[in-house]
């Protein structure tokens, strides 16, 4: 059910015309496939921000076209209200968008706005609420009464209620301890099963991206500087280090293992990848 | 769109306006509004505008800023001097149905337009060439006099810089709401005026929520640092008046007694 979306020479300039004229993304061009996981990362001030707020329709291009399913999203007003009910997006701390009296409305934000009707409003609530794990006691609590957690569960039940064939997340686990974060993640991923949606994640996280994502962009300065599978992202681990990001933990791990002369491969990026491989030279070593 | 805004703004810079003690400039303002309020002709209108362009060169502030500083006024100007040019009786020029536009009119019109626009364009001069913290610092030692009668002059100042200083935090945040119910489908452009007013709930309710939450952690912060109020306080930069205020406060007086005078002539 999904559909691609396609960046083409993608510029953002902010405030065209006065001494705070600012460049935040240039001359894009990426492709992300029907149900994929893209990761973006970047430093801080790369513009990662800017180029998801194009995804849907947000921020309108200074050039450049972004394409949803084959056509432009700016060909008309329609196009690019439909454009925000398709392509989801999820913001950082999205729990401070929260505004309605129970937990119920605020997740019935979005599909009400879409125009559906009352009973496909609620059982989209009742599926989204489900995906994120917020009991059913909870809707009809004030969403100011829950927990930082919970409160953020609820806000991303607000986005995939609309229940958009491209859900874009920027940092969804920032701010959250350890568990909260598997969780959420979790609740991303049964998401993406049960719709075969495409998923974009902005993420500090090394450790996350590696995990999850098929595919990743690397930002710099508002240009792709890296871009592909994350073993072939995470080999480049001098150039990553040169724009100040790092690579998973792993990686590193494996980095600082050749440098003392073990014959890795630093290509791994997740732990079953490095475990196989320390496991395989610990039996070598048995065997000779 | 919200970041145009221009109320408060500081464009730092070196020249003899700017480096005027902020005391000096406020009451340089409340000589320029009072002589302002007084002039009633021409000429007493040339002096004051002289004295306001000289100002403004000095200071080197692009009159576009100043300008700009208009733009949100612009309905009240328009609205006062409509209201001028038919309202006021004497020696008629053109009517036509019910409506008469007399001579006096069209000077009155003229004059109060000019006298609101000088008038806010002398005080955008004083925010643009002083820091917040120089401004409202200045404020309290004006006001210290109070201080006999228990008024709370440190709290108000210390409440203005805190004010003046989440304007742009809050303006960031409103447009990061907007966005966010934006992606939500929240539609802010079309329909009647109530439901226009309606669309906004899902932004002041959040918008009111973190001011109160950013408002509780700043007073927590505050008390950590054992704040306590103004009892004792001392400050890292105190305010001195240089030879350079005295000349220029000189001027202030010159120039309201000129335009008393040039009022008592009848000019």
């Amino acid at each position: 059910m999904s559909v691609s979306i396609e960046v083409k020479n993608l510029s953002h300039t902010y405030s065209v015309g006065t001494p705070f004229e600012h460049e935040a993304i240039h001359a894009l061009n990426f492709t992300v496939q029907p149900g994929e996981f893209l990761g973006i990362i970047g430093h801080t001030g790369s513009g990662k921000s800017t180029l998801i707020q194009h995804l849907n329709g947000l921020l309108k291009p200074t050039q450049g076209d972004v394409l949803l399913g084959g056509q432009s999203i700016w060909r008309d007003k329609k196009a690019t209200r439909e454009a925000r009910f398709r392509v989801g997006l999820v913001f950082q701390y999205p729990e401070y968008q929260l505004f309605e009296e129970t937990v119920y409305k605020d997740i019935a934000f979005g599909p009400k706005n879409m125009g559906l009707d009352a009973d496909e409003v609620r059982a989209r609530v009742h599926r989204a609420a489900g995906f994120v794990g917020v009991p059913e006691a909870l809707l009809e609590v004030s969403p100011f009464d829950l927990s930082g957690g919970q409160k953020r569960r609820v806000a991303i039940a607000g986005v995939i209620a609309m229940e958009p064939e491209i859900v874009i997340f920027d940092e969804p686990t920032a701010g959250l301890d350890p568990a909260g974060c598997a969780d959420i993640l979790e609740n991303i991923c049964a998401y993406r099963r049960a719709n075969n949606a495409t998923i974009i994640m902005v993420s500090h996280s090394m450790d996350d991206v590696a995990k999850l994502a098929d595919r990743l962009l690397v930002l710099r300065d508002g240009a792709i500087a890296l871009s592909g599978a994350p073993g072939e992202v995470f080999a480049q681990a001098k150039c990553l280090r040169e724009i100040g990001l790092e690579v998973p933990q792993v990686t590193q791990l494996l980095l600082e293992l050749q440098s003392l002369g073990v014959p890795v491969d630093t290509a791994a990026y997740t732990t079953q990848q490095a475990l196989a491989q320390l496991l395989s030279l610990k039996e070598g070593a048995a065997n000779a | 769109m919200l970041k145009d805004i221009t109320l408060g703004q500081y464009f730092p810079g070196t020249t003899l306006v700017h480096r005027l003690d902020p005391r000096t400039k406020i009451l340089m303002v409340i000589v320029y509004i009072v002589a302002l309020f007084l002039a009633k002709s021409y000429v007493s209108y040339a002096l004051m505008l002289a004295f306001l362009v000289t100002a403004v060169a000095i200071s080197r502030i692009k009159p576009r800023a100043l300008l700009k500083g208009l733009k949100p006024l612009l309905i009240i100007i328009i609205f006062t001097a409509v209201l001028n040019l038919f309202y006021s009786g004497g020696e008629p020029l053109v009517s036509f149905w019910v409506f008469t536009i007399t001579k006096e009119g069209v000077i009155n019109a003229f004059f109060l337009v000019l006298r609101i626009m000088m008038l806010v364009m002398g005080t955008f001069l004083l925010t643009y060439t002083t820091s917040p913290i120089a401004l409202t610092d200045g404020l309290e030692s004006l006001l210290k006099p109070l201080k006999k009668i228990r008024f709370p002059v440190h709290e108000l100042s210390m409440m203005m810089s805190i004010a003046l200083r989440f304007i742009p935090t809050l303006i960031e945040e409103t447009d990061k709401i907007v966005a966010a119910q934006k992606a939500r489908g929240a539609d802010f452009e079309s329909g009647n005026l109530f439901r226009r007013a309606k669309a906004l709930v899902p932004i002041l309710v959040p918008l009111f929520v973190s001011a109160f939450r950013r408002a509780d952690e700043l007073a927590d912060a505050m008390e950590c640092r054992c704040y306590h109020g103004g009892q004792g306080r001392t400050k890292m930069k105190q305010l001195h008046y240089a030879r350079g205020d005295f000349a220029v406060l000189l001027v202030g007086a010159l120039l309201l007694a000129g335009v008393i005078v040039l009022c008592h002539f009848g000019l």
